[in-house]
């Protein structure tokens, strides 16, 4: 008896070790890397005296499975539509009080009220942005027009595609005309047909170290979300042979802001939100990461330069066109099955 | 002996936690289909051609990988055990020092390596080769493996080989078999614990990675860790994860009894060989 109460003890010891996340004075904020100017962290900081825990993580997939783990508690989430609408469904969000976001206003109409979240009870808009065709202007001399050029024997070996399933299928149901969304599994199997066509041509399937490639010089074609183009091809740190081309038909996605259920400081994190939502800190954070912002207020402050750029704001016609990543539900299995027959070729 | 075993509680609830419920619950996603009993996943998983064909690339990948490391590891170790002690400890430490730093890290290296414009490609050029296309191949996938475990394969021979005891090789000498001979009937013989470990060591965790594929290979070169980690993030199937994990440690354990019954045969025979632990 002595012994197992020994056992029980230790155990008890154990896994105080595992919940250290449990300290409500912190705000426990999960986000994608490199996706925040770090310095608006500590003038957050300073100015509430709320300490900020920012922990990043590598893609949607893996937010969603550690919400829904529960393990730890997370304050802040930064989600893509598509999850968000997964999370909701799964019950695993908090309602979002928007009394205690007032600059909530200074958002623009056109990114409330989206599918994914109806009335935005769940979410408030952080970036948004496009996927296109990030190209090396030093070896595609021709316009990049449509998907198609993906395909080109020209670029055999000098192609970049995305390692995840919605995006490297979303472009082959592009080229092919049909919905990113469509649940027919005959139009996911050519998709599919489609990748493994281009794979001899496909010089690597990678996550976000495209950028670094194209950067380098290391592909002529790339599919990248447009953020992340305006990264590559920044005056300083990126390379100027590259250009960004907005295809006729695309994917149109949001990273939104929201509260796991899990969160037990609610009120904090909305401070943060409110806070990311202040005109010259979203000004501030959009000029850092290069991500589309749907803050107008923060608009107004940014250079002109920003708002004629066609990556960082596309022409709102076009934009028209593209369509939302909607969750698959149990459907994305049959994604999967044929994503993985492109992979294992 | 109340003390002992007192102590060995932490180690008991460390097995509990991190080995015997990861595997129970492995095992229970791998065996149910919404909370009964079933053998489909695991047929299924077999049946998956695609599976398959991941499952012979990642074994042949492994085993590419175990024997380049042998043919290069047993040779360093060779040399090692036979240098003055002062010499080989510096050796021995060098070969140790990149270990201590993150493997991820190591295996990043290499994209800067190899890259089009990379380190070695610059080289080339300069020296009018012409750049190769290194990076994202097969051989950059098993170039990375090779150099992450070829500790891994050198220091268990080494071991063996510096307490093998040296009169076994003088009287071979003494009775007339060259270095040739000697080195092939009596030191290999002699060394197999080693060997035997050194290749357990680097063949299982081959077989297992996935971050190196993922790097080096670009994408293109998928091996069963990637696999299993698909299921669970992308595809949401812990099912089909288990099952995968499942046939996955089946095949570990399988290789990890065909090596053990070979060492054990290796070692009565050659009585006086020297002993890894």
């Amino acid at each position: 008896m002595k012994k197992l109460a020994f056992l029980f003890a230790i155990l008890i010891a154990f896994s105080a070790l595992f919940t250290g996340c449990d300290d409500s004075e912190t705000l426990y904020v999960l986000n994608w890397g490199d996706y925040i100017d770090e310095e608006l962290i500590g003038e957050f900081e300073e100015e509430t005296g709320i300490s900020v825990k920012y922990i990043t993580m590598a893609n949607n997939e893996e937010m969603l499975v550690k919400l829904q783990a529960n393990d730890c508690r997370f304050d802040l989430c930064f989600p893509s539509d598509y999850i968000i609408e997964k999370l909701i469904e799964d019950d695993l969000l908090a309602e979002i009080n928007k009394d205690n976001i007032p600059n909530m206003k200074n958002i623009d109409e056109r990114f409330l009220d989206l599918s994914f979240d109806p009335e935005n009870k769940y979410s408030v808009p952080y970036m948004w942005g496009t996927v296109g065709i990030l190209y090396n202007t030093t070896m595609v001399k021709e316009p990049v027009t449509s998907w198609d050029i993906l395909w080109d024997e020209k670029y055999a070996d000098q192609i970049l595609m995305y390692d995840s399933v919605r995006d490297s299928m979303g472009v082959a149901l592009l080229k092919l005309g049909y919905s990113l969304n469509t649940r027919n599994e005959a139009e996911i199997e050519e998709a599919a047909n489609a990748l493994i066509e281009q794979a001899p041509l496909v010089h690597a399937y990678l996550g976000d170290s495209i950028k670094e490639s194209m950067i380098n010089g290391e592909g002529a074609l790339a599919v990248v979300y447009s953020g992340d183009a305006m990264w590559c091809m920044d005056e300083e740190e990126g390379n100027p042979d590259l250009a960004f081309a907005n295809l006729p038909t695309s994917n149109l996605w949001f990273d939104n802001i929201v509260i796991p259920k899990t969160s037990k400081n609610k009120d904090k994190a909305e401070k943060f939100i409110d806070f990311l939502c202040r005109a010259d800190v979203a000004k501030r954070n959009t000029e850092y990461i290069g991500y589309s912002t749907p803050n107008k207020a923060a608009l107004e402050l940014l250079d002109d330069s920003y708002l004629e750029d066609p990556t960082y704001n596309p022409p709102a016609e076009l934009i028209a066109n593209y369509e939302i990543f909607s969750d698959l539900g149990e459907f994305v299995s049959v994604y999967n099955k044929h994503w993985e027959r492109v992979k294992a070729n | 002996m109340k003390k002992r075993s007192t102590l060995a509680y932490p180690c008991v609830v460390w097995i509990l936690i991190f080995i015997l419920v990861p595997m129970f619950l492995i095992a229970y996603y791998a065996f149910t289909n919404e909370g009964s009993f079933t053998f489909e996943n695991i047929s299924s998983a077999v049946q998956n051609e695609i599976y398959q064909k991941v499952l012979l690339r990642s074994v042949v990948i492994a085993f590419e990988a175990t024997v380049i490391c042998l043919l290069l590891g047993y040779p360093i170790a060779y040399m090692l055990s036979n240098m003055k002690k002062s010499t080989a400890s510096l050796l021995y430490v060098l070969f140790i020092v990149p270990m201590w730093m993150n493997f991820l890290l190591r295996t990043y290296a290499w994209q800067v390596i190899l890259g089009s414009n990379g380190i070695l490609n610059t080289i080339f050029e300069a020296i009018g080769i012409g750049a190769q296309d290194m990076l994202y191949t097969e051989g950059a996938v098993l170039l990375g493996t090779v150099y992450n475990f070829l500790p891994f394969m050198i220091l268990p021979i080494y071991t063996v080989l510096i307490k093998l005891d040296k009169s076994h090789v003088e009287a071979a000498r003494d009775l007339g078999a060259n270095g040739f001979m000697t080195f092939f009937k009596v030191t290999l013989p002699l060394s197999m614990p080693g060997v035997i470990s050194g290749i357990t060591m680097v063949f299982i965790p081959a077989i297992t990675t996935f971050a190196i594929s993922r790097l080096l290979g670009g994408g293109k070169f998928m091996l069963f860790g990637e696999l299993i980690e698909n299921q669970f993030l992308s595809a949401r199937d812990w099912s089909t994860g288990s099952a995968l994990s499942f046939i996955l440690l089946i095949l570990v354990l399988i290789s990890m009894a065909i090596m053990r019954h070979i060492d054990k045969d290796t070692s009565e025979d050659e009585k006086g060989g020297g002993k890894l632990w």
